[in-house]
C-alpha cells in the first residue's frame, strides 16, 4: 500500500492492466488457434507447442538467473513467444530445432537487447525466420495427419502456390483444412482471438484492418476479385496481423503510425508475394516495419493538448 | 613502468583491450565476408598480419621523411606494395585460399586496421614498437577471425577446418554461413567482449565521443577537435 501516493509526472491514468493480464488475454485469444492445429494436424502439433512454449520460459528464466537480473518470467510474455513461435512452425518440425528457434527468439532477439520492451524485432518473428532460412526445407514441408480423409500423412503446398492454377475453396481456407504451419491455416480460429483481443481492448484493430486491407486492396488491383480471398486467407496473413504485427513493443503508439504501419507492411508483403520469388511475405513485411517503428513513432508523435508549435 | 614491461603491454594491446575487430570496430568488412569456414578466417588473419607487421615498420622508419600532407598517400603505397607480395605469395603456394579469399586479398590495402594503425602508431611510434604493435593488432585480428570463423563453420557447415565433425544426419544451421549469421556472430561477440570486461572492472564509462574511445589515449583527442 506504499504504492497509493503517485508523485510523479501526469497522466495519473491508474490501470489495472499489467503485462501479466495483458498476456494473459493474448493467450486466451490464441486457445481457438491451439484447438484448431490440435484438430487439422493432430496431437504432435501440441506437443511441438508445449516444447517450444517451455523452452522459452526455461531460455528466459535460465537467461536472467544466469545474469543476475530479476526474473520476469511471471510476466507470461515467454509463453506468448513460444505460443506464437509454435503457430509459425510445421506439425513435422524435429524438436531440437524448435528449441532452437525458442533460443533465437528468447535469448538473442529480446534478451540479449535489454529484456522485454527493449527488443527491436518481435521475438518469435525473429526465431521463425532464423528457422526459415536455416531449415527452408524442414520449414516449408506441410505434410499433415488428417484423419478425417483417411490418408495417413498428405504432403501440400501453401495454398499460395497450389491456389495459383487450382483456386481452393474458400470454406476450405476458411476453416483450414490445408497446408501450411500450425497456427495460419484455420482462419476462423483467429477470427476468434482478434474478437477477443478486441473486445476486451488488448490490441487496437487498426494495425490488422489496415494490414489485411492492404493486401486485399492490391490484389484486388494486381489480380483481380478471384485472388483476393485466396491472398487473405491463405498464407500466414491473418496469423501474423493478428498476433505479430500487434506487438506492443514492436508497433507504433498513436492510430496514425499504426495505420501508416499496417499499409507499410501491406504493401511489402504485396510486393514479396507478387513480384518476389518467394510464395509467403508476410514475416519479412512485419520485420521489416518492426525495424521503422522507431522512426514511424517519432514522426507521428501527438502534440500535447495547448503544447508549443514545432519549430 | 619500466621499458620492459612498456614493450609487452604495446604488444597485449591489440590481442584483447584494443582488439581491433571486437573494441575498435575495425576492419569489420574482411571479417563478415571471409568468417565462412576456419580456413579462410586464418589465411586473411595471417596475411594481414604480415602486412600490418611490414608497412607498420617501414612507415616508422620513414616517418620524418614523409611529408604530413601526403602522408594517406605514401602510407597506401607502402600498404600496396606488402599486399602485392602476399597476394603474389598466396597465389603461388596457395591456390585454395586465393580463391576463396577472392577480392578481399587485395582489398586488404585498404584494411583500416592497416591504415589506422599507420595513422595511430607508426607514426608517432619508433620502428620496434611499431612491430611490436602491428604484431599485436595482427595477432588480436587473426584471433577474432578464427574463433568467429570456427563458430560459423561448425554451426552452419558441421565442420571445422574442412573435417566433418558433425554427424551429416544432424541438419545444418545455415545461416550461420550466410552474412545474417555473421552479423549475429560479430554482435554476439561484441556484447560477450563487453561483459567479461565489465566483470573484470576493466570498463571505463561507456561514453559518446573521445572518453568512450578506446584508442583515446592514442590519438589524444585530436579527432575531436576537428
Amino acid at each position: 500500500m506504499e504504492n497509493r501516493l503517485i508523485v510523479t509526472a501526469s497522466p495519473h491514468i491508474v490501470d489495472r492492466s499489467s503485462t501479466q493480464k495483458l498476456m494473459g488475454n493474448v493467450i486466451i485469444a490464441l486457445l481457438p488457434s491451439v484447438l484448431a492445429s490440435v484438430l487439422i494436424f493432430g496431437l504432435r502439433a501440441l506437443l511441438v507447442e508445449a516444447v517450444t512454449v517451455f523452452a522459452c520460459v526455461a531460455f528466459e528464466y535460465l537467461y536472467c538467473y544466469l545474469m543476475k537480473k530479476p526474473i520476469p518470467v511471471g510476466d507470461l510474455s515467454a509463453v506468448v513467444t513460444g505460443l506464437i513461435l509454435a503457430m509459425n512452425l510445421p506439425v513435422s518440425i524435429p524438436l531440437w530445432i524448435a528449441v532452437l528457434g525458442s533460443f533465437v527468439a528468447i535469448v538473442i532477439t529480446k534478451q540479449l537487447f535489454g529484456g522485454i520492451g527493449f527488443n527491436l524485432a518481435n521475438p518469435a518473428l525473429m526465431g521463425r525466420l532464423f528457422l526459415f532460412t536455416s531449415f527452408t526445407g524442414r520449414m516449408t514441408e506441410w505434410v499433415f495427419p488428417q484423419s478425417l480423409s483417411g490418408v495417413d500423412a498428405l504432403s501440400s503446398a501453401t495454398p499460395l502456390v497450389a491456389g495459383q492454377t487450382t483456386p481452393l475453396p474458400v470454406l476450405d481456407l476458411f476453416l483450414g483444412v490445408h497446408g501450411g504451419v500450425l497456427g495460419e491455416t484455420c482462419s476462423l480460429a483467429i477470427l476468434l482471438g482478434f474478437v477477443y483481443l478486441v473486445a476486451t481492448k488488448t490490441i487496437s484493430p487498426a494495425i490488422p484492418v489496415t494490414y489485411v486491407g492492404t493486401v486485399a486492396v492490391l490484389a484486388l488491383v494486381f489480380i483481380g476479385p478471384s485472388h483476393v480471398m485466396l491472398h487473405v486467407l491463405g498464407g500466414g496473413l491473418l496469423f501474423g496481423a493478428v498476433f505479430m504485427a500487434t506487438d506492443y513493443v514492436t508497433s507504433p503508439f498513436t492510430l496514425k503510425g499504426k495505420i501508416v504501419f499496417g499499409i507499410g507492411m501491406g504493401v511489402i508483403t504485396w510486393a514479396i508475394r507478387y513480384w518476389g520469388n518467394m510464395a509467403e511475405g508476410v514475416s519479412y513485411a512485419i520485420l521489416l516495419m518492426n525495424l521503422f517503428v522507431p522512426y514511424i513513432n517519432d514522426l507521428t508523435r501527438q502534440k500535447p493538448l495547448g503544447g508549443a508549435k514545432k519549430k | 613502468m619500466s621499458a620492459q614491461q612498456n614493450k609487452i603491454s604495446v604488444l597485449t594491446n591489440g590481442i584483447i583491450k584494443e582488439n581491433p575487430v571486437l573494441r575498435l570496430v575495425l576492419g569489420t568488412c574482411p571479417t563478415l565476408a571471409v568468417t565462412t569456414a576456419a580456413f579462410n578466417g586464418l589465411g586473411m588473419g595471417v596475411a594481414a598480419t604480415f602486412v600490418l607487421v611490414c608497412s607498420n615498420m617501414v612507415i616508422s622508419a620513414l616517418r620524418k621523411i614523409i611529408p604530413d600532407k601526403v602522408r594517406l598517400p605514401a602510407y597506401i603505397t607502402v600498404i600496396a606494395t606488402f599486399v602485392t607480395i602476399v597476394q603474389m605469395l598466396v597465389k603461388a603456394y596457395a591456390q585454395d585460399l586465393y580463391s576463396a579469399l577472392g577480392v578481399f586479398l587485395p582489398l586488404i590495402v585498404v584494411n583500416c586496421i592497416i591504415l589506422g594503425r599507420a595513422e595511430m602508431f607508426a607514426s608517432k611510434n619508433n620502428v620496434l614498437d611499431s612491430a611490436l604493435d602491428g604484431l599485436g593488432m595482427g595477432i588480436g585480428f587473426t584471433f577474432t577471425l578464427l574463433l568467429m570463423s570456427a563458430i560459423r563453420e561448425i554451426l552452419g557447415a558441421g565442420s571445422l577446418f574442412g573435417v566433418t565433425i558433425i554427424p551429416e544426419s544432424i541438419d545444418r544451421i545455415s545461416i550461420m554461413t550466410t552474412p545474417p549469421g555473421g552479423f549475429l556472430t560479430f554482435g554476439v561477440l561484441m556484447a560477450l567482449v563487453i561483459f567479461v570486461e565489465t566483470k573484470l572492472g576493466q570498463k571505463k564509462k561507456r561514453a559518446i565521443g573521445c572518453e568512450g574511445c578506446p584508442s583515446a589515449g592514442v590519438c589524444q583527442s585530436k579527432g575531436e577537435c576537428k
